[in-house]
This record gives structure tokens, C-alpha cells and sequence, in this order.
């Protein structure tokens, strides 16, 4: 059977394709500008352009068609169910759209004095109080603009820190699983990266960790629950062993949404923590940004922050001040992604303290039940614990028994009428399936989706085709990434 | 579902996490709140924002109030769009996938180079980014800045730098432009900002031509709405050319989300940070998109990749797209003509102000400029605003100096009244 297919736009008008440039007819326009109201002047000949840009000349119209056409053939949660393990892909509320679209806020420019934009200040600064008693942080940062700058920035703080202290120190510590951002911002930090072995339940080999701490060691950076969806049980001993050394632990917050108003990175031993707003807080992901990626700190690490900060001052107003002699300084051009703050505010207070938890505690047992109608057809790697917020599955025996691999499935449920998981992360697993089916999923549709993947596993027993030729129903099938990568064609 | 999974309660599930970190109270947090409640709250606190919804704005300094035609976001605002994630599977991404190899495209007709990226977070982290791509590709050490460049962005490269292990070191600029930058056989870059952050145009080809000479690579700052006028990056013979893309479509924000533009040559094209989009077939022969050379990324290489960054600005990304799209080559240049004679005329109203006078005489610029005023530019932009308008105050002139940035919005009578104003706030 072929599928009907993930609902994304497999037919339009034949000329519909093609990118605008191909829309170009000389002399069409789609722009209005008003009449000039001054007297004409241009700029110095050295400094003029010669000949126009190469840019397409298209109707209004033939704008709207195209880019409508071009949204169509994309999948997005409002789409559907949208299970990227790692990527919590839930629902965005409308209304933090609404909020963030408020002109006070929208039309606001960054260089406005203080006392013309308190309301802004005052909402960073609520955010970043509640952000603080959710991490159980001393204060936070929230220019970064996006999770791995949020990284960089928290490695720059440990830096700053071991500086002060007399040696920056030579290395962090990062567990195998770890997102391939951990090692990049160790990288760009300035630091080398060592690898920490996990241990046959998926987690970090403690013993191991004992023998890589010593005093050249900066930190520890780690998800918590981890990569695999496991919360590392003996966080306190970690946390103990790498402080025991003068270091710093260093929570990646991709999975904080597992754990909200149950445990707080503060009280498990971590310093420095980022936050994916996206992820806990629902901001839409914009087909791969904007984010924004606050940066919590303890109290010892406050005077690294970067600067401008929100402060509140005696008289009650709120100020940008910039005067932190020690701070590591600017991660941002402005504020950081503010408009993202936003919603993401609207979404922590929408909330509140007990919908927090509620989120938690429904994107647990969201994946806790997804992993148990999956569990013959693909097996959790390490299923001696329960999961969390998502799982890591393997697709490694239906590969023996038929050659289709984690790839295979994933295309097939897109017939099937699914965005599939993640396939092939984290890489210490094989065939790995990743699956994070969030909070925001009712039961009848985890029930279908857990229906699509094992008809996907019964399909490649009795009718494995299906599977290789996988997708069908999409505007275009399975595409040639070495040739995008040997015969590089980046524009038109 | 409890039941099917065998337990009787949701906290069974969370038994993993040991007692002693385990939270033993609510979170102190306000109650949750409907709908209703939280957008009170959110017109409450943006209502004690003033903006450039009510002020007249001639802020700029980095960002501007350009017109947002309402085609951007009616098209960049459709859901398909903005819900989703980063295209890892392109049979279910042609649209983010095709609209960013356009936005490519059209950042490289622009600038006039021959690669670019799915975008970077702003202007100021993408300048960082270049620095890195320049240090990569010459094997050298140090970053010239031009005393020019908005000192944000040199902040910015500053907090970079302590973990790249560079220190940006800026060299003067005479009469706010220009300069002789001394370009060793350990540099790896020259930066100039064009027009610069007084506004003012550099004579970037003599620039880059010292950057050449001394074998470092040449990076400029650019306005992108500056280029239906002005001469390309490619032309002044930038190597890589860098720029905050706010003004492509992208509302003020009170500071973000913004875009960062990036764009180079085709030789350094394995170092370029970030996404980047790449048009390929599929097993039917039919064209299609996909995210390509992924060996710089984070995600493959780890910590041997060009860069760290995961997430960018896609949507921003797309909203430039739908907006040059809406301009074409001659919206372009008639805006471009527009921001120069609203800016050269204003500059002109604003110097008949008796003790205002230009920062710097008979420096060219394109549609900001700074101004020397008779008394602290803090005080007089707090005046202005209770007048209605808006502008930027500059540290230079013992803080006399303020920033007047006119867009194709400011009409000829709002000039007219920002002089007005001026001449009241100095009389």
C-alpha cells in the first residue's frame, strides 16, 4: 500500500515550480514607496553602484503564490505530531504570538533610553527571576540568542572564572552521548574536549569520570536526563566528584522540560545553566530559528555574567547597566532575541507554577507509553530504566532480520502520514531511533503514530520495498545528498 | 495510560530522581493564568513601552525603522513555516529548504560574492563568525578593527575572542572614517564597516587594498539597503561581507530576533559556520533541496567543526527573502535613493539649528550621520522624546554627539519637525 502520505502539498499549477528567480519578467513589480518628498541627491560616484541588482522582478501576487506553495510543502507541528527526540518539537500557543507582536513591544527600538521601555526591562526581569527559581540559579543572562551561543557563553563564564582563580585550566568533560554543540562550544571556548565513557545502563561511568577528573579539568558539561532520556541517578556524586577538583558542572538545559517543578539543576550540584527556549518554553522553532538560549548562573558566577544587565534600582524602575568589570561581555549585538523572550514569558506564566509540572510530568508519560506500545518492534537500548520525557529505541534487530534500516522506517511513516523521529542520534547507538512524543500529543494520536511504525517493522518483514522506496507521497522522494555535496549548486 | 503502562501514579515515573535533590515544594511561581489574563498582562507591560509606533523615529545605530511591507510576514508568519524545526527531513522541508536557497541566492546577488549561508543570529555574532573563518583560512593570528565599527560589534568580537585566543585591536580612524591599519604577516583580517557606524561611507577599496597587500583577508560590515545604490562588497573587493539583516523585512523587536548575513568567496566555502542550503535531485530526477556539506557542522564533526551554531535565524531568513522579493532591483534602489535625499536633507535642516553643526564636515554618508550639538546629546534625546522623537546619542564629542538616522518612512514634514524640535529642545 502506498501511503496517503504526511499532509504536506504533493500537487500544484505545473508552472508553480521553480524558484522565484524563475517568475522574473523584466519591469514587474510588486513594491510601492511613496513619491519622493525632498530633493534628489546621490551619493559619490566612488561610491555608487553600477548596473542593478540581479534580483527577481515579480508581482505581488506572484509573491504571494510562491511562497504560499513553498509553506505548503513543509511539515510543521501545526501540521502534526512532530516526535524529533532532542528537538521537543510541542505545540506553540497562539497567543504568545499575540503577545510578542504587541507594537509597544514589536516597534520598540534597542538604542530607546530606559525610562522609555520599562515595560520591556520589566518583563526580562520577571523572566529572569522565574527562570532563576526554575533552575534554581542565583541570576541569568538572556542575550544569547540561541542554545549552542548559550553554551559558549556559560564556557566563557567557567573560563573567566578559572582565570580569576589563577589558571583557566585545559579541558572539559563531556559524556559520549552529548549533542554535537558540547563539543563545538568547548572548542570555541578554548578548551579540549574529553570524551566520558557511559556505562552498560546508558549512563555516565562514574568510576570512569573519578579517573578523568584531576586539576587540569575546567568542568563537566552534561544533560540531565541525559542524551538517552535517563536521568543520571547519581547526579550528586558527579557533581561532587568534578567540584572535589576545583571544576564546575555545567547543565545542558535541552532536557530541562523533563524535569520541571520535580528537581532543579541548582539542587543537583550545577553551576551554569542554559536553557533551550523552544524546547521547555514552547517558542516555535521557525524552521530552524530564531531561539533564544538564557544562561542561568550560581551566586559565585554572577559577576561574570555578560553585560548589559536588567537591574532594578533603588527608586523601583528598571536599567540596562553595563558596568560589571569582570564580565565576559557581549554575546549580542542588543538584547538577545527578545521578541522570543516574549513568549517564552507568556508561556512560564501562562502556566504558572503547577501547569509547569503538569508539563513534565504529561511529556513523561507521553513517552513512557509511546516507548511501551514500540517496545517489541524497536526495544529501547537500555530498557532497565524508565524514560523520561523521550527514548531511545533501535531499529539494530530489525536490521539483522531484514537489512531496512532506522532511515528506512523513518521515510516510510512520512507515507504513512507522520513526521518520523529523529534516526541516528545519539550516535552511540545503533540504528538509533529517537522518539519524543511531548506533551502536547493527546493519546489517540500517539496511538496512531506507535500504529505507523509497526506497520512500518511488519512492512519490512512481508513487503520491504515499501520501505526502500519510501518516501512516494512527498513533493520530491529520497534526494541525492552526496551529489548537493559534489556538484555544489548554492544559489541559483 | 497510566494503566497500560503499568502504574498507578505519574510519580512513579519521576522515582529515578534520588530524594535528596528532588524538589519538596512548588515551584515559587505565580499561579497559571488563562489567556484572557496573560495578554492583559502583556498590553500592560507593552503599553509602558514607547516605541516607533509613537515616537518619530531617526534611531539607528545598528537598527532602523524601515517599512515592513505587510506581504513579509503574512507569508513568513504562515505556520509551515514558523512551527517548524531545522529540515533534517527534506522530503517534508521543501519549502524552509527552497526558501533559504533563494534567500542565498539572494544575499549573493547583493553582495555581489559567491556563497552564503542560511543565516547567522545578527550582525555582531556574525562578524565573530567571519573573524573565525578568516583567522581559519590565512593561518594567522590577529584582528585589525577600524576605529568605524560599531563598538557593540567590537565588544562583541572582544567576548569572542577570549576563547579563540585573539583580542581585537582597533586602529583610528581620521575624521570618522578611514585610517592606515598596519597589516603584518600576522593578520588575518581587516574589518571595516561601510557605511560606518557614524553613517559615514569609508573608502573600503583603499581599505581592502591594504588588508591584500599585507595578505589578510579583507570583511565588511554592509547595510543591505544600502546596495541598490552603493557599490557591492564584491566590487570594493571584500572577501567576506557581513551584515545585520533586521533591516530585510524584520521589525525592531526591541533588539531580536535578528538576522545575520554572511557571505564570502567560493574558496572558503568548507569554512563558512553554519547551515547551509544545496540544490540536488532525487532518486526521480525532480530538483530538490537539501542541507549540504555537513562535515563543518557541530552535529558531525563535533568539535572539529567550523562552528558551534545549531540553531540561526531561518525564519528571519525567510522573511528577508519574501521582503527583496517584494523589492526587486528597482524597490531596492529607489529605496536606497530615498534613505540618501531624506538623509542628506535632513542633515541639511538639522544644521540650520544655531549651534548644530555635522561631527564631521564633507564626510559622504548614506542615511545616518552624527551630529555635534551645543549640549549633552543624553540630555537632548531625552527632550526629543518627550517632543516625539527619536535618536541615538554617540559617546564622541565629550557626548555631544547625537546619531540622525532617516528611513524611506520619514516623510519631509517629519524632518521639518525633528529640526523644529531640536531648535525648541537648544533654544
Amino acid at each position: 500500500m502506498r501511503g496517503s502520505g504526511a499532509p504536506v502539498r504533493t500537487q500544484g499549477p505545473p508552472d508553480g515550480r521553480g524558484t522565484l528567480k524563475d517568475l522574473s519578467r523584466p519591469g514587474r513589480r510588486a513594491y510601492s514607496l511613496p513619491r519622493l518628498d525632498v530633493p534628489e541627491t546621490r551619493l559619490p560616484a566612488e561610491h555608487a553602484r553600477h548596473g542593478s541588482v540581479g534580483l527577481p522582478e515579480v508581482a505581488e501576487r506572484d509573491l504571494v503564490t510562491h511562497y504560499t506553495r513553498l509553506s505548503q510543502l513543509n511539515y510543521g507541528v501545526d501540521t502534526g505530531v512532530y516526535p524529533l527526540g532532542s528537538c521537543s518539537m510541542k505545540y506553540n500557543p497562539k497567543i504568545s504570538e499575540a503577545g510578542a507582536s504587541l507594537p509597544g513591544f514589536q516597534r520598540a527600538h534597542p538604542r530607546q533610553p530606559d525610562h522609555t521601555v520599562q515595560g520591556s526591562l520589566e518583563l526580562m526581569w520577571r523572566l529572569e527571576r522565574a527562570l532563576c527559581e526554575i533552575t534554581g540559579m542565583a541570576r541569568a543572562t538572556l542575550q544569547p540568542p540561541a542554545g549552542a551561543c548559550g553554551e559558549l557563553t556559560g564556557l566563557l563564564i567557567m573560563r573567566a572564572h578559572h582565570t580569576k582563580a589563577g589558571n583557566p585550566r585545559r579541558r572539559v568533560l563531556i559524556p559520549d552521548s552529548a549533542h554535537g554543540t558540547n563539543p563545538a562550544s568547548v572548542r570555541l571556548s578554548g578548551y579540549e574536549v574529553q570524551p566520558v565513557p557511559s556505562d552498560s545502563r546508558g549512563l555516565v561511568d562514574v568510576s570512569a569520570l573519578e579517573k578523568l577528573a584531576n586539576e587540569d579539568v575546567a568542568g563537566l558539561m552534561l544533560t540531565n536526563p541525559n542524551t538517552l532520556g535517563l536521568f543520571e541517578e547519581e547526579i550528586q556524586r558527579i557533581t561532587e566528584v568534578i567540584h572535589g577538583v576545583g571544576g564546575l558542572v555545567y547543565y545542558d538545559g535541552a532536557n530541562l522540560n523533563a524535569i520541571l517543578g520535580r528537581c532543579r539543576p541548582g539542587d543537583m550540584g550545577f553551576d551554569i545553566v542554559h536553557i533551550n527556549t523552544h524546547k521547555t518554553f514552547a517558542t516555535p522553532h521557525g524552521g530552524g530559528g530564531p531561539g533564544a538560549g538564557p544562561v542561568g548562573v550560581s551566586e559565585v558566577l554572577v559577576p561574570f555574567l555578560p553585560a548589559p544587565r536588567v537591574e532594578l534600582r533603588e527608586d523601583g524602575s528598571f536599567g540596562l547597566e553595563t558596568a560589571f568589570p569582570e564580565s565576559i561581555g557581549r554575546m549580542h549585538g542588543f538584547l538577545g532575541n527578545f521578541a522570543i523572550l516574549v513568549r517564552a514569558y507568556a508561556y512560564v506564566f501562562l502556566h504558572g507554577r503547577d501547569g509547569l509540572k503538569e508539563v513534565a510530568d504529561r511529556a513523561v508519560l507521553n513517552a513512557n507509553y509511546l516507548a511501551h506500545l514500540l517496545k517489541d518492534a524497536f526495544p529501547m537500548e537500555h530498557p532497565d530504566m524508565p524514560p523520561m520525557h523521550e527514548f531511545v529505541a533501535t531499529a539494530r534487530a530489525l536490521k539483522e532480520e531484514t537489512g531496512i534500516r532506522a532511515m528506512d522506517v523513518a521515510k516510510r511513516v512520512i507515507d504513512l502520514g507522520y513526521h518520523p523521529s529523529t534516526v541516528y542520534f545519539p550516535l552511540v547507538v545503533e540504528e538509533a531511533l529517537m522518539v519524543e512524543p511531548t506533551e502536547t500529543e493527546t493519546q489517540e494520536v500517539l496511538d496512531a503514530f506507535a500504529e505507523a511504525l509497526l506497520q512500518a517493522h511488519r512492512e519490512a518483514h512481508e513487503d520491504p520495498d515499501l520501505l526502500h522506496e519510501a518516501p512516494v507521497t512527498t513533493p520530491v522522494r529520497r534526494l541525492d545528498e552526496a551529489r548537493a555535496a559534489r556538484h555544489l549548486t548554492l544559489r541559483w | 495510560m497510566l494503566g497500560a503502562i503499568g502504574r498507578s501514579s505519574v510519580d512513579e515515573l519521576f522515582d529515578q530522581i534520588p530524594a535528596a535533590v528532588r524538589l519538596d515544594r512548588p515551584l515559587d511561581l505565580p499561579e497559571g493564568v488563562s489567556e484572557m489574563e496573560i495578554l492583559a498582562d502583556l498590553t500592560e507591560l507593552a503599553g509602558r513601552n514607547r516605541s516607533a509606533q509613537d515616537l518619530i523615529c531617526f534611531a539607528g545605530g545598528g537598527a532602523y525603522d524601515h517599512y515592513v511591507p505587510a506581504v513579509v510576514w503574512s507569508l513568513a508568519g504562515r505556520s509551515e513555516f514558523y512551527t517548524s524545526y531545522t529540515p533534517y527531513q527534506p522530503e517534508l522541508s521543501q519549502g524552509v529548504l527552497q526558501a533559504l536557497f533563494e534567500y542565498q541566492s539572494m544575499i549573493c546577488e547583493l553582495t555581489g560574492l559567491e556563497v552564503s549561508n542560511a543565516s547567522l543570529y545578527d550582525g555582531a555574532t556574525a562578524l565573530a563568525e567571519a573573524v573565525n573563518l578568516a583567522r581559519s583560512s590565512r593561518g594567522r593570528d590577529r584582528v585589525l578593527v577600524s576605529g568605524g565599527v560599531d563598538p557593540r560589534y567590537v565588544e562583541t568580537l572582544r567576548t569572542y575572542g577570549r576563547g579563540s585566543g585573539y583580542e581585537p585591536e582597533v586602529f583610528e580612524v581620521q575624521g570618522g572614517r578611514g585610517g592606515r591599519p598596519e597589516v603584518g604577516d600576522d593578520v588575518a583580517c581587516v574589518i571595516v564597516q561601510h557605511p560606518n557606524a557614524y553613517g559615514l561611507l569609508e573608502p573600503a577599496r583603499d581599505l581592502f587594498g591594504q588588508a591584500h597587500a599585507g595578505g589578510a583577508r579583507a570583511i565588511q560590515i554592509f547595510d543591505p539597503l544600502s546596495l541598490g545604490v552603493m557599490a557591492p562588497p564584491g566590487d570594493l573587493r571584500a572577501d567576506i561581507a557581513v551584515a545585520e539583516g533586521q533591516v530585510l523585512g524584520n521589525h525592531l523587536n526591541h533588539g531580536g530576533p535578528y538576522l545575520g548575513v554572511i557571505a564570502t568567496r567560493l574558496d572558503d566555502v568548507r569554512r563558512l559556520p553554519g547551515r547551509i542550503v544545496g540544490e540536488t535531485r532525487d532518486v526521480d530526477g525532480r530538483t530538490g533541496y537539501v542541507l549540504t556539506l555537513q562535515a563543518r557542522e557541530q552535529h558531525i564533526r563535533r568539535e572539529k567543526a567550523t562552528s558551534n551554531i545549531c540553531t540561526n535565524q531561518t525564519l528571519m531568513a525567510i522573511a528577508a527573502t519574501v521582503y527583496l522579493g517584494w523589492l526587486g532591483p528597482q524597490g531596492l534602489e529607489e529605496l536606497g535613493r530615498a534613505c540618501a535625499s531624506k538623509a542628506a536633507y535632513a542633515a541639511e535642516r538639522l544644521t540650520e539649528v544655531p549651534g548644530v553643526e555635522l561631527l564631521f564636515d564633507d564626510a559622504p554618508f548614506f542615511k545616518e550621520f552624527p551630529l555635534r550639538l551645543p549640549r549633552p546629546a543624553a540630555e537632548v534625546r531625552d527632550a526629543l522624546v518627550e517632543r516625539g522623537y527619536l535618536a541615538v546619542p554617540l559617546p564622541d564629542a565629550d557626548g555631544h554627539a547625537l546619531l540622525v538616522a532617516v528611513t524611506e518612512r520619514r516623510t519631509r514634514e517629519e524632518i521639518d519637525g525633528l529640526a523644529t524640535a531640536l531648535r525648541a529642545v537648544l533654544a
